[in-house]
């Protein structure tokens, strides 16, 4: 460690203000500040301060989503090879896997990184560490048979578009890692819809068998909800999907250690669920008795199970910055989201998959929801003061 | 539990529980002893303690002073007049820059003290007019502060309630109980001068304990001002009490005074001088035996410590770990101290700090296996732990702020200069103490105190 430290503290002069790379400061001080927390001490008026800071804040959020990256890692593996019908131990469907999900991984983080760090250089502001997770945000949610090259436009455009001309990591108004999945969605609609969910990279002398569907639940629902596979296939996460999002199981693993944490609200989480339900239930309802097949009468909890909705609700919704702001305003953006993602399931059959396009949505609509809690304070404060 | 919004009701028991908000628990906790601190020979008193003070100088080098003489008045406010702790011979006007007074350094009588002689009464025979002059001849008045704003109370102000805390429940605190009890009848004509300037609308706040045995040193004849008042820091604090009791709107005054202080004022009527000693708490884990010692306004730092700390490695800190200042072994004793706390400086990077499980890292979010023994007292240095960011986490404030307030919301107010806004968000209720926590904990590292220094600043140009 003190090599390390010597050697930093020997090219330091170099990168600070009059020195021959001053330019280049903020990349040298994201470096430096990633090997050595700094040893800045407090000035104004506090004297100690909480041992948290944001980078280890936005690695807490890493390490919440590894349970997902690796299930779904072998769940890439299990499904390329349930396609061709070969039974393979768990280490080659990992394998498989990691071979598929890796570079999409270092992909992401290379290319959003690097323009990360050109803004920084450019306008001498210093790296922020909201990119830690997006990097490994978009890959998840994600198909796994994405062009890389679609991963790096899509980072650069939720790091340009959606971050750096607001000010960065904290000024942004929408989730870049969703941002940067719908903007593929809306781009490369072929890469992003369809019987892409499985790579199916051809094996030596196997064919993929006749038993193998593309469709995913969320399109089976549309037809019949019951022919979607079982609630345990869904919970576990034994189906097609992004990489990351099919395990709910997985995402109640990360969403243990956020709420555990602190780091993820549980308001949050809580509501996405409790709106859900709420909505599903409404609408088995109102749903038509004499057709036990409709997708009205389709369970709550399926919809919990279903596609990306445990991911949205654990690792999306919960982005402090994009999502309301007042304790109050959490409640009701949870539950806005959770039910308006079942109304757009049932009633939008030509885009089964709400979970993006909502959370987006509320996201814009945050800042009116703490609007109104805040007009709501102010009133009441106004209240207090006239009836002394 | 009564909730005290709205009009007061006085009953026997008053009890305001106050769930957020957090106690930091350090090492260099204060053993119950008072001992005597080394005599200073030199005594300063600096006109800075004081918030918008402008000293006009009434003394000059080589005059001799008695204790509760009056030393400069205020520009501002020429009514205010500053006094002398000791008596002596003043030795040195120590200036800034642009010829601003930093220090009035007096050399002290070693013999005995002389003082100025006031008026022996019992405060009760005493109109609110005399009493008022008295406190202001002797300059006990500028221990009298006001909400909002923080500074010294305008005696010609009605204020709408007088605020006693008889408890700090900042990290080692001094118990203040304790002190109290040394000086009993002392602190019960001190609350008696507050009383009658109050128009008998005092209140205070002392330490709900849980077996219902409330340990206090308040005389009996002020148990109908009394508030038991329950829950973790800043419970303690003057502004979250007033808050929670009376809370200031727009064009409102409510004035507040240490308990420390109050005996001071008490000594002012029971004794007939300006007696300005009181019984300072040594703490923090770089104090070799943490302990209460006697002091006196203006004495040397180095001297209450028993001997000179290296100012590279050891903060010390005029006040608490939350909201004191800085200071160093050469520094004089400030008006209203009544606690110093020396803590490591923590000017070592740390490798990889931000990946290790961290055992021994105090934060209120769980991100580091502290968490796991809440029991533990810990040994914390001046370090950031990161640096300053945008905000992104939201909620974190709100969890240590036991107020009806939007922190987060009242902050950008005041960064975006909204006048309007602050007002509406309750910008008159806060003190940057009360923040303190808030400072603590974020993890974006914003200095929240500072921001609502402003806000107050702002807000008092405007008004």
């Amino acid at each position: 460690m003190k090599i390390l430290r010597n050697l930093i503290d020997k090219v330091k002069p170099n990168f600070v203000k009059g020195g021959k790379l001053e330019r280049w400061y903020p990349a040298f001080e994201a470096m430096e500040t990633f090997m050595f927390s700094p040893g800045e001490v407090t000035g104004h008026k506090v004297h100690v301060r909480d041992a948290v800071d944001l980078k280890r804040t936005m690695i807490t959020v890493v390490i919440a989503l590894i349970p997902t990256l690796l299930f779904g890692i072998w769940n890439t593996g299990y499904q390329h090879y349930l396609a061709y019908g070969m039974e393979m131990t768990h280490m080659d469907y990992f394998l498989f896997g990691l071979e598929k999900v890796l570079p999409i991984i270092i992909v992401s983080y290379a290319v959003g990184l690097g323009v990360e760090f050109i803004f920084a250089v450019v306008k001498g502001h210093p790296i922020s560490e909201g990119y830690l997770v997006t990097g490994m945000l978009i890959p998840l949610v994600l198909p796994v048979t994405i062009p890389l090259w679609m991963v790096g436009l899509a980072a650069i455009f939720c790091t340009l578009i959606g971050k750096e001309i607001f000010g960065g990591t904290g000024m942004n108004f929408m989730n870049p890692a969703l941002l940067a999945r719908a903007f593929l969605f809306f781009a490369f609609p072929a890469f992003m819809s369809g019987e892409i969910w499985t790579d199916l990279s051809p094996e030596s002398g196997q064919a993929i068998i006749d038993a193998y569907s593309g469709a995913t639940n969320l399109v089976i629902y549309d037809a019949n909800y019951q022919n979607m596979q079982s609630i345990a296939d869904m919970f576990w996460g034994f189906e097609q999907g992004s990489i990351g999002e099919t395990s709910v199981f997985a995402c109640l693993i990360g969403a243990f250690i956020l709420i555990l944490t602190g780091v993820g609200s549980w308001k949050i989480m809580v509501s996405v669920f409790i709106g859900a339900a709420a909505m599903g239930l409404f609408f088995n309802g109102i749903a038509p008795a004499n057709d036990p097949t409709h997708y009205l009468h389709t369970p709550f909890y399926y919809h919990w199970l279903m596609g990306g909705f445990a991911f949205g609700a654990v690792y999306m919704a919960t982005d402090p910055v994009t999502a309301a702001h007042t304790e109050k305003g959490k409640l009701v953006y949870g539950l806005l989201i959770g039910g308006l993602i079942v109304i757009i399931r049932a009633f939008n059959p030509a885009y089964p998959e709400a979970v993006m396009m909502v959370i987006l949505l509320m996201n814009v609509h945050a800042p009116l929801i703490d609007h109104i809690v805040v007009q709501n304070h102010i009133k009441k404060r106004l209240r207090r003061a006239t009836q002394q | 539990m009564v909730k005290h919004y709205g009009k007061l009701v006085y009953t026997m028991s008053r009890t305001i529980t106050i769930k957020r908000g957090y106690d930091i628990k350090l090492k260099g906790a204060a053993e119950k002893t008072i001992s005597a601190s080394n005599a200073s020979s030199i005594v300063a008193i600096k006109p800075t303690d004081f918030r918008f003070v402008k000293p006009k100088l009434h003394v000059s080098p080589g005059e001799s002073i008695k204790a509760g003489e009056c030393l400069f008045h205020d520009k501002n406010r020429p009514k205010l007049r500053f006094t002398s702790p000791v008596s002596g011979e003043i030795a040195e006007i120590k200036l800034g820059p642009k010829r601003k007074i930093e220090e009035i350094r007096i050399l002290v009588d070693k013999a005995q003290t002389h003082y100025k002689p006031f008026q022996k009464s019992n405060p009760a025979d005493l109109s609110r007019e005399s009493i008022t002059e008295q406190l202001i001849e002797s300059g006990c008045w500028n221990y009298i502060r006001q909400r909002p704003y923080n500074l010294i109370a305008e005696p010609e102000d009605t204020p709408k309630a007088i605020f006693v805390s008889c408890f700090d429940s900042a990290p080692l605190a001094p118990d203040l109980n304790f002190i109290i009890n040394q000086e009993k009848e002392n602190f019960e004509s001190g609350l008696q001068v507050l009383q009658i300037l109050a128009n008998d609308n005092l209140h205070i706040g002392i330490k709900a304990v849980s077996n219902g045995n409330t340990e206090t040193s308040t005389p009996a004849s002020f148990e109908k001002y009394i508030h038991h008042i329950k829950g973790p820091h800043p419970a303690g604090n003057i502004g979250i009490q007033i808050h929670h009791i009376s809370p200031i709107q727009k064009g409102e005054v409510v004035w507040h005074v240490h308990p420390q202080d109050v005996i001071i004022i008490g000594r002012l009527f029971t004794e007939g001088r300006y007696r300005a000693d009181r019984i300072v708490v040594l703490t923090g884990e770089e104090v070799s035996k943490p302990r209460y010692v006697k002091a006196i306004t203006g004495q040397l730092i180095s001297d209450l410590l028993g001997g000179e700390m290296d100012a590279n490695t050891i903060r010390i800190i005029q006040g608490n770990v939350l909201f004191g200042t800085t200071s160093s072994s050469r520094d004089f004793l400030s008006f209203y101290t009544n606690q110093i706390t020396a803590i490591p400086e923590g000017h070592e990077p740390e490798f990889l700090g931000w990946l290790l499980p961290g055992f021994n890292k105090l934060s209120l979010s769980r991100t580091f296996f502290s968490w796991l023994s809440p029991n533990k007292d810990y040994s914390l240095n001046t370090n950031m732990h990161g640096e300053e960011r945008a905000f992104v986490m939201s909620g974190q404030y709100d969890k240590v702020l036991p107020m009806d307030i939007l922190p987060v919301f009242l902050l950008k107010a005041i960064l975006a200069k909204d006048v309007e806004k602050m007002e509406a968000l309750g910008i008159y209720e806060v003190s940057e103490e009360d923040f303190a926590l808030c400072e603590f904990v974020c993890t974006s590292k914003i200095d929240v105190q500072q921001i609502i220094a402003e806000g107050l600043d702002l807000i008092r140009e405007e008004g």
